[in-house]
């Protein structure tokens, strides 16, 4: 089935038949010293998903930014249905049928479901006021056709992430949109969620629509992607239909070089239990959590977004503390109420949400780099011995390879990658003995997994005991000496690296 | 391979771009506004502005009181809070500490039995004033949560009952000569400059201003990062409300009287001097040395049109035009900085 229509798709594509729905030519966008994109094409064909695929800062999202109004190209050409457009703004796009959907959701929380679809054209009744029953009627309508089954007249913050992503596509569909864009759709998604997701695209697949879809999971690139292009350094590489290449194919192209050891593990020797943890509990939460970690040793941390993976390490880190169960540190029974409690007995917590919960955005890279280290050392009389932070920060920016032009820039115009190093310099900076990593590379591109990885591996022969939580299996699998398996707060199961594989390991995540 | 070549190319160009200190902007805002004033003295009154060392010395002694209040409520903004009590603290604590200043000779002193104190008693008492208010507001935002645009107009609202209250709308007057020491001549300047200089150096060089900055440039990650958010911001406001009690002191000194009207709409103006001087609303971002300038401007302000002879509703309208315009400017200077990444 997937052949035929993949079949399909190039000939079409090799025969320039007229299905084109969207083509993009001879892109071009600088920003003040950066050229963003240079002669990027795209082509995007009715009844089919589109990914792109580069590395972050290959210029996936200008492109997406250029194609949905946000950005005005400094040369090229956009047609849409064959007809020469330029858009001034994404308002201008929405109304021509092309709709993104954004990772930073943007709906109303304290509006309905109902009144963020059809906000600007909400139908109204002979006094020229809001015809909310008819408006309800026109969701449920759309929700159909879509089969959602969201009430049109619940207020948006009470849904879940998932439930508001649904809303935002059915909003897109009720602009008569051919063009769909979604950004990291699936990032907050769990497995389930996924799937009724995949569902709807491929519903609206089948009415003609094109999907841009952007990922950086190759998994669901094979699973719902008919074609994709490539991208690197702001420039086109190649298109191609997903059916006709394997994973390795593509890493190739976006990094345009082999990556030889995505998981280099090295061998370290395991020594004495650092951290023990006997039945601990945040009420509501989690319960009943017991592992134990040693020094050199990783432990891995798997389960579905929501299993309680991440609230474990906030509990043994003090940022939510346990309400019950006990934390052994090198054998002594250690009481954790906040971060500072942690960091005071030798733990570090690289959080899950780089933006949220670990940069300060606004501030440098040194600023973010030293913050913790300040607590303990290089600090006399309340003043920060700064000479000394600095050569230590730059010391890091050269073992963690990070790349920015000095210390002092914001941290915020560094890739993701880059920031999520500042992070971890941060951490490693304080020299801990257990460290706590939840995603380390979410969001990142290829080449700095690679290295994180081996940071990481590099970190346990030094001795630290880690625990890693990572959504991504291979990650997992490839890193952990040990995995524990959660499942709606409870562990299911803790396997040795030998005993360990992907169905062993969703068994029990979704037990 | 390609990728770190761009990569260093692009550090390259980086480095060669100069880094001017963000100050300069509002400097020269500064000296525009000088100029401006110069010129127009010439033509309008045919003398100058500026060469007229009695009119700046009134100029900045005008802008003292104010300034050491706007420093405080310049490292509360950098948490991203804000402190709209500082004014009626000014005045509660001139009250406060003026009563225990009085005079012996003076026959109807509000403590008639605790006259002719050493002058450290007045002084202590006021500094304790505007440290308890600031501690009250500190608490309110830390531990309970409400905003603190909520905690500080509530004390706002009290501090001023309170410096009516406590003597019924009556001013108190004749301090001791000891006393009124400290507002005599340029002191109140040399106490403003002092504590400015002090807090440019606590909020660059110091754990307490990296960790004011942090926690206004992203509260949660401040916390993971193991800072204690709560007595720190504890602190932040407690020290806001000591230099809201010092220019009490001082305003009592210098006016040689203490008024339950006093430091009206103070905080506003200490407000629009950070604003202006380049601290961020939202946190995280801002400078002593900008709110200094920010001052300066707004003294030159009044200053320039008493000189001018301009009304002074026109005064206040100016005034308020060139708060909004220092606020727009930031706001463009933000987007050009996030459209470069």
């Amino acid at each position: 089935m997937i052949s035929n229509r993949t079949q399909a798709a190039i000939e079409s594509y090799t025969h320039g038949r007229g299905d084109d729905l969207l083509v993009v030519e001879g892109i071009r966008k600088e920003f003040p010293g950066v050229v963003a994109l240079d002669d990027v094409q795209f082509r995007l064909k009715r009844g089919t998903v589109h990914a792109l695929m580069g590395e972050n800062g290959a210029g996936k999202s200008t492109l997406m930014k250029i194609i949905a109004g946000i950005y005005t190209p400094d040369r090229g050409s956009l047609h849409l249905r064959g007809e020469k457009i330029a858009l001034d703004s994404p308002l201008d796009a929405l109304e021509r049928g092309i709709a993104m959907i954004h990772q930073e959701l943007n709906l109303m929380p304290f509006m309905t479901v109902a009144e963020n679809i059809w906000i600007r054209r909400e139908p109204t009744n002979r006094f020229g006021l809001v015809d909310h029953r008819r408006m309800s009627r026109m969701t449920r309508e759309l929700f159909d056709r879509l089969h959602i089954g969201i009430d049109p007249d619940v207020e948006v913050q009470k849904l879940t992430v998932a439930a508001r992503q649904m809303v935002e596509i059915a909003k897109a569909v009720s602009y008569q949109s051919d063009v769909l864009i979604m950004d990291e759709p699936t990032s907050a998604l769990t497995e389930h969620e996924v799937e009724h997701l995949f569902d709807i695209i491929r519903n609206l697949r089948a009415q003609g629509k094109g999907i841009v879809y952007i990922t950086h999971k190759m998994n669901e690139l094979f699973e719902i992607a008919d074609e994709f292009s490539v991208f690197r350094d702001g420039r086109y590489v190649a298109t191609h239909a997903s059916a006709d290449v394997t994973r390795d194919d593509i890493i190739r192209m976006m990094v345009g070089r082999e990556i030889t050891d995505m998981f280099p593990k090295e061998e370290a020797k395991i020594g004495d239990v650092v951290l023990s943890v006997d039945k601990l509990a945040v009420n509501g939460v989690f319960h009943d959590i017991s592992f134990e970690v040693r020094a050199g040793e990783i432990l891995g941390i798997a389960g579905l977004v929501g299993s309680g993976r991440s609230n474990v390490a906030e509990a043994l880190f003090g940022v939510t503390p346990a309400t019950s169960g006990t934390i052994r540190i090198r054998g002594k029974e250690t009481a954790i109420r906040s971060p500072g409690d942690a960091m005071r007995n030798g733990m570090a917590f690289l959080t899950e949400d780089r933006k949220e919960t670990g940069c300060f955005l606004i501030l440098s890279v040194l600023e973010n780099m030293q913050i913790a280290v300040l607590h303990n050392t290089h600090v006399r009389g309340g003043f920060v011995d700064q000479p000394a932070v600095n050569r230590l920060c730059e010391d890091m920016k050269g073992l963690l390879r990070i790349k920015t032009p000095n210390l002092h820039e914001r941290i915020e115009n560094l890739s993701g990658g880059n920031q999520q190093k500042a992070l971890i310099a941060r951490w490693l900076l304080i020299k801990p003995s257990i460290l706590i990593l939840d995603e380390p590379t979410r969001g990142i591109d290829v080449g700095a997994k690679a290295e994180i990885h081996r940071l990481i591996s590099r970190l346990a022969g030094q001795g630290v005991a880690i625990i890693m939580i990572s959504s991504e299996l291979p990650e997992v699998l490839g890193m952990s000496d040990r995995i524990m398996v959660m499942h709606e707060g409870h562990a299911t199961g803790i396997l040795d690296r030998a005993e360990a594989d992907q169905v062993r390991i969703m068994e029990l995540a979704a037990k | 391979m390609s990728i770190q070549q761009t990569d260093t190319a692009l550090a390259a160009g980086e480095k060669t771009r100069k880094r001017l200190p963000p100050e300069l902007n509002i400097l020269s805002v500064l000296i525009g506004v000088a100029l401006i004033f110069e010129v127009l003295g010439w033509i309008l009154q045919g003398q100058s502005f500026l060469l007229n060392p009695q009119r700046l010395t009134i100029m900045i002694l005008q802008v003292s009181v104010i300034g050491i209040i706007a420093v405080g409520v310049t490292q509360v903004i950098i948490t991203g809070g804000i402190d709209l009590s500082s004014g009626s603290v000014v005045a509660m604590s001139a009250m406060i500490s003026m009563s225990f200043a009085q005079i012996a000779t003076y026959d109807r002193a509000v403590y008639p039995w605790l006259t002719d104190m050493p002058v450290i008693v007045p002084v202590l008492i006021g500094l304790g004033c505007g440290l308890l208010a600031g501690l009250i507001n500190g608490a309110l935002i830390a531990y309970t949560g409400i905003p603190p645009f909520i905690a500080t107009l509530g004390m706002m609202v009290t501090a001023r009952g309170i410096a009516k209250w406590y003597t019924k709308g009556q001013p108190i007057s004749f301090p001791t000569p000891e006393f009124a020491a400290i507002g005599s001549g340029i002191w109140p300047v040399v106490i403003f400059l002092a504590i400015a200089l002090l807090f440019h150096i606590g909020l660059r060089y110091t754990r307490y201003g990296k960790f004011t900055y942090a926690i206004g440039a992203n509260p949660q990650a401040a916390r993971v990062s193991g800072i204690n958010v709560k007595t720190h911001l504890l602190k932040v406001y407690a020290i806001a409300g000591l230099l809201a009690g010092l220019a009490g002191v001082v305003t009592a000194a210098r006016a040689q009287t203490a008024q339950a009207g006093m430091g009206m709409m103070y905080e506003l103006d200490a407000i629009a001097a950070a604003v202006i001087g380049g601290t961020s609303l939202a946190g995280g971002a801002g400078r002593i040395t900008g709110t200094v300038i920010g001052m300066l401007i707004l003294g030159l302000m009044t200053s320039g049109f008493t000189f001018l002879r301009i009304d002074a509703y026109y005064q206040e309208i100016v005034k308020g035009i060139i708060i909004v315009a220092a606020v727009i400017a930031d706001v463009y200077r933000q987007k050009k900085r996030t459209k470069k990444a």
